[in-house]
C-alpha cells in the first residue's frame, strides 16, 4: 500500500491535536476527505489541509514530512501500521497506543508513550519527561510494547511503568522509573537523582548510576540468566543495551519504602 | 509375508503400526554442556512407556550456546503422553523435580504451537512470594530466587495433538552380538533425526510385547512369536537363522518425524549388512485396525 504523505507546509501558530491521522480512523478516505479534518485546539479552526500537503489517501503507513513541537498526541491509539515523522513532534506520541511502529526522527515533548499497551515506538532524539507516563489520575502507566529513545530522556522516564521495556541510549532526568509497577527499564548513559522512587516491582538497569536511595539493598554481584535472555531479545533494538546486560550487574533490591520487589542492576 | 533383500538383510513387507499421542519439547540450558545434559537426563529417566512411568521422555538434540536463548550450552528435551492432562502433570513434576533442582538450569519453551502447557507459570510458587515476572513481546518468563542465583524458566510451552507413538523396528539377527551391533548403529542414526526420541533404554527394548496374556491381571506379556528360546515350542515369527529380536521404538512430534527416524535407523542396518549385523527387519503392528499411523517398510527403504 502507498504512504500518506503529509508535508508539513509552515510551522504552526497554536498547538494541533493530531490524534484523527492515524491508520484505522483514515481507512477509506481520500486526500480531500483528510484535507477536511479539524486539529485546532484554540477557536481558530485549522484543517489538515490548511498545515499540510496531502498525497495519497488513507492508508496502513504514514509519513509526516517535517515535524514541529507544536504537533500533539501523533500516533494517539496506533493500532497497526506505521507513522514516521521526519522531525520533532509535540506532547504524547503514541499515547495509548497498543500496537504499530511509531517512529519519530527529533526529538519529542513530555508524555511520549503514555499509557501504551503494545507497539513500538522508536525517538530518534531526545523525549521529554515523563516518558510512558499516565497522566494526572491515572493509576498506571506504559503495560506494554517497547520504547527506545536514542538520545536523552526528561525527568520521571517510565513514571508507574506496568509491563512493557523501554530502553533510553542517552541520558535520563531524575526519578526514572518513579512509583515503577513493573517492566524493564534500561538507561544507557547517566541519570538523575533517586532513580526507582517508591519503586513496587520490575527492572531498572543503569548503566551509570548516581547515589541511590538508602532504602536500596546491597543483594550483591550476579550473572543472572534473564539478564542474558534480554540481552539476546534486545540486541536488534540495541546493540548498547545487549551490551549491558551481558555484564556482571550488581543487584539492589527496593522500594523498601514502597513494596520492595523491584530491583536496579548496575555493572559491577 | 514374501521378505524383501538389501544388501544381503531380508525386509519383511510389513508396517509399524502407531499411535496419537499429545508431545511438548522443552530447552534445558546450564552453564556447562554436562550440567544441561544432567538435567535432561534426569528429568527424562524413568519414563520408558506410558503404561508404567506416566510418561515418555527422551534427549531429542544438543543445542550449543551460539543457538540458545540466554547464550549457555542446551539440551532440548520431548515428551509424550496419552492425554493433555497426563502430559500436564508429568512435565510440571519433572521439571520441578528434575529441573528446578539442577545446578544452574533454565528452562525455555522449545514448541511454538497456539494450544499451550504452563510449566514457569506452575513452578513460580516455589519462589514463595519472591518470584519475578518478565515479558518481552509475547514472551514470559519467570525467575524463581534459589541457593544459587535464580531459576529462569518460561511461562508455557506449546502442546500438539499431532504427535505420533509407536513408531518400531524389529532387528533380528543370528546372535545378541550382531543383533546389537546393528541396533546400535541404527540408534546412533536416528538420534540424528530431530523432533523424535527413542524412550526405551538406549533406544532399545529387548522385551517386546503382544496384548493379552494368560493371566487376567496382565494386559501385555513377553512376545513369544519372537522369542528365540521358544523357537520350536511356540507359534514362531522366527526363521531358523535368527537368534535374537532387539526392538527400537520411536515417539515424534510429528508422523514425518518418525518416518525420517525408520528411514534412518533401516538405512544404517541394512547399510551394516547380515554377516555383523541384522539378518532380517521387521515391523511390529496389531493387525493396523488399533492404530491410525502406518508406516511401512517397504517405503521406507534407502
Amino acid at each position: 500500500m502507498k504512504p500518506l504523505v503529509l508535508t508539513l507546509k509552515e510551522e504552526p501558530d497554536q498547538r494541533l491535536d493530531l490524534a484523527p491521522l492515524v491508520p484505522h480512523l483514515l481507512q477509506g478516505k481520500s486526500a480531500k476527505d483528510i484535507a477536511e479534518i479539524e486539529l485546532q485546539t484554540t477557536r481558530e479552526k485549522v484543517t489538515a489541509g490548511d498545515l499540510f500537503r496531502i498525497r495519497g489517501a488513507g492508508s496502513d503507513k504514514i509519513l509526516f514530512e517535517g515535524g514541529s513541537g507544536r504537533l500533539d498526541n501523533i500516533g494517539k491509539g496506533l493500532q497497526a501500521g506505521e507513522i514516521t515523522v521526519e522531525g520533532d513532534c509535540g506532547k504524547a506520541p503514541g499515547r495509548s497506543m497498543s500496537g504499530g511502529n511509531l517512529v519519530i526522527a527529533g526529538d519529542s515533548g513530555p508524555f511520549a508513550g503514555s499509557a501504551m499497551s503494545g507497539g513500538r515506538l522508536e525517538i530518534a532524539g531526545d523525549a521529554g519527561g515523563f516518558l510512558g507516563a499516565p497522566l494526572e489520575g491515572e493509576m498506571e502507566g506504559m503495560t506494554g510494547g517497547l520504547v527506545i529513545v536514542r538520545g536523552n530522556a526528561g525527568e520521571r522516564a517510565g513514571d508507574r511503568l506496568r509491563r512493557g521495556t523501554i530502553v533510553i541510549e542517552g541520558s535520563a532526568g531524575d526519578y526514572p522509573g518513579s512509583r515503577m509497577i513493573a517492566g524493564t527499564l534500561v538507561v544507557l548513559k547517566s541519570c538523575g537523582r533517586l532513580p526507582g522512587y517508591l519503586m513496587r516491582r520490575g527492572t531498572i538497569v543503569l548503566a551509570d548510576p548516581p547515589e541511590l536511595a538508602p532504602t536500596f539493598i546491597d543483594c550483591g554481584i550476579h550473572e543472572l540468566v534473564f539478564a542474558k535472555v534480554f540481552a539476546g531479545l534486545l540486541r536488534p533494538e540495541s546493540r548498547a543495551a545487549a551490551r549491558l546486560l551481558g555484564r556482571p550487574l550488581a543487584r539492589f533490591a527496593g522500594d523498601m519504602a514502597a513494596l520492595g520487589k523491584g530491583e536496579i542492576l548496575f555493572p559491577a | 509375508m514374501r521378505p524383501m533383500k538389501k544388501n544381503g538383510v531380508r525386509i519383511d513387507d510389513s508396517f509399524a503400526e502407531a499411535f496419537p499421542m499429545r508431545g511438548t519439547a522443552i530447552l534445558i540450558t546450564a552453564p556447562t554442556r554436562r550440567w544441561a545434559l544432567q538435567a535432561a537426563t534426569t528429568m527424562t529417566g524413568f519414563a520408558t512407556s506410558v503404561i508404567g512411568c506416566g510418561a515418555e521422555a527422551g534427549i531429542d538434540i544438543e543445542r550449543p550456546g551460539r543457538d540458545t536463548p540466554d547464550g549457555r550450552p542446551g539440551v532440548r528435551v520431548l515428551m509424550f503422553a496419552m492425554s493433555s492432562d497426563m502430559l500436564q502433570t508429568q512435565l510440571i513434576n519433572r521439571a520441578g523435580q528434575c529441573v528446578l533442582t539442577s545446578p544452574g538450569s533454565a528452562c525455555f519453551a522449545d514448541l511454538d504451537t497456539p494450544d499451550r502447557l504452563p510449566i514457569g507459570n506452575d513452578l513460580r510458587y516455589f519462589g514463595d512470594g519472591w518470584q519475578v515476572s518478565k515479558k518481552f513481546g509475547d514472551r514470559h518468563f519467570w525467575r524463581v530466587p534459589v541457593m544459587d542465583g535464580e531459576f529462569l524458566c518460561e511461562a508455557t510451552t506449546g502442546l500438539t495433538k499431532k504427535a505420533v507413538g509407536g513408531g518400531n523396528l524389529l532387528i533380528m539377527g543370528a546372535t545378541p552380538e550382531t543383533t546389537m551391533r546393528a541396533a546400535e548403529l541404527a540408534v546412533e542414526a536416528m538420534n540424528e533425526v530431530e523432533d523424535v526420541i527413542l524412550p526405551f533404554p538406549g533406544g532399545i527394548v529387548r522385551s517386546g510385547s503382544k496384548v493379552g496374556s494368560k493371566y487376567k491381571a496382565m494386559t501385555a506379556s513377553t512376545n513369544d512369536a519372537y522369542c528365540p528360546t521358544l523357537r520350536g515350542a511356540v507359534k514362531t515369527s522366527l526363521d531358523e537363522d535368527i537368534g535374537c529380536v532387539l526392538e527400537i521404538v520411536i515417539d515424534g512430534l510429528s508422523e514425518e518425524a518418525v518416518a525420517d527416524a525408520m528411514r534412518a535407523g533401516l538405512a544404517a542396518i541394512i547399510e551394516l549388512g547380515p554377516e555383523h549385523g541384522a539378518v532380517r527387519v521387521g515391523a511390529g503392528n496389531y493387525g493396523g485396525k488399533l492404530g491410525p499411523f502406518h508406516f511401512h517398510l517397504k517405503d521406507l527403504l534407502p
